[in-house]
């Protein structure tokens, strides 16, 4: 198993890695549901991650890996806001479409 | 054609077409469940590349807490009804055209940066056993990994503030 990168292949993992970050950025673009936004921005983060950790293979570097952790732990802490927002924004205008939320344009 | 590599591409076959089908499918509980097998596709990745203690976390984190937040938030707000309107065409063929643009650019600066990287070469070194990990998180990382808790303490005081019943002042 130690010589996995050189049967696979970095660019295989930098290819997957792209289309899975691109494929968030569509979602976050192509819908409307604030809901899906975020499940769409959680792809992202994996996307970064998992290059993250092949390239902490591909240099033998656990360092790679604690960072990791450490955006995961981000990643927690950011969907527990964002969805605590979304309910009271939810309570508050009955609606999760993102193009209702206009209140702070002026 | 070596059984990783078969191994890989069901993988990541797996993975981009249960993300695609996130973004695309109209119900969110779908939406919802598709992103389940993702993320459990992306923990087989770390396996594959030998990480067996973030696979582990990622599987506790991400597929147990987050996902399991984002059902319940689905089934508060009773949206497993599937009565969205689309965007504006424009605008579905701006994210279209944005997808392929920045897909060709970040493969462009990715494969370009290769003579930057260097050559791999496995060393046969133990680096990324649970371990080292420990080793590593508890001497060189320690004053970030106490303001990670420190965050989460802060994020779980933020969102039951933000959850709460607001009381009416009269």
């Amino acid at each position: 198993m130690n010589n996995i990168l050189n049967q696979i292949g970095i660019e295989n993992y930098i290819f997957l890695s792209v289309i899975l970050f691109c494929i968030g950025i569509f979602g976050v673009l192509y819908r409307r549901n604030a809901i899906i936004v975020f499940m769409s921005i959680e792809i992202m983060l994996n996307a970064v991650n998992l290059l993250f950790v092949a390239f902490s293979t591909y240099h033998q570097d656990a360092q790679g890996q604690v960072f990791v952790f450490f955006s995961m732990a981000v990643a927690a802490a950011e969907v527990a806001v964002g969805l605590a927002i979304l309910v009271s924004i939810f309570k508050n205008s009955g609606s999760i479409s993102i193009d209702t939320l206009k209140n702070l344009k002026g | 054609m070596s059984i990783l590599l078969i191994l890989f591409c069901v993988l990541a076959a797996i993975t981009l077409s249960t993300a695609f089908l996130t973004v695309f499918s109209r119900n969110p509980i779908h939406s919802a469940i598709y992103l389940v097998i993702c993320f459990f596709s992306v923990a087989g990745h770390y396996l594959l590349l030998n990480a067996q203690f973030l696979a582990i976390v990622h599987i506790i984190v991400y597929s147990g807490a987050i996902m399991i937040l984002f059902l319940f938030t689905i089934m508060l707000m009773n949206l497993n009804k599937e009565n969205e309107v689309h965007k504006p065409r424009i605008t579905r063929l701006g994210a279209i055209v944005s997808f392929c643009l920045v897909c060709l650019i970040l493969i462009t600066i990715f494969i370009n940066s290769k003579p930057i990287a260097g050559e791999y070469i496995a060393t046969g070194e133990d680096y990324q056993s649970i371990k080292v990990l420990g080793k590593i998180l508890l001497n060189e990382y320690m004053v970030p990994f106490e303001f990670a808790s420190i965050l989460l303490l802060v994020a779980m005081i933020g969102t039951v503030l933000l959850s709460k019943k607001e009381k009416l002042e009269k």
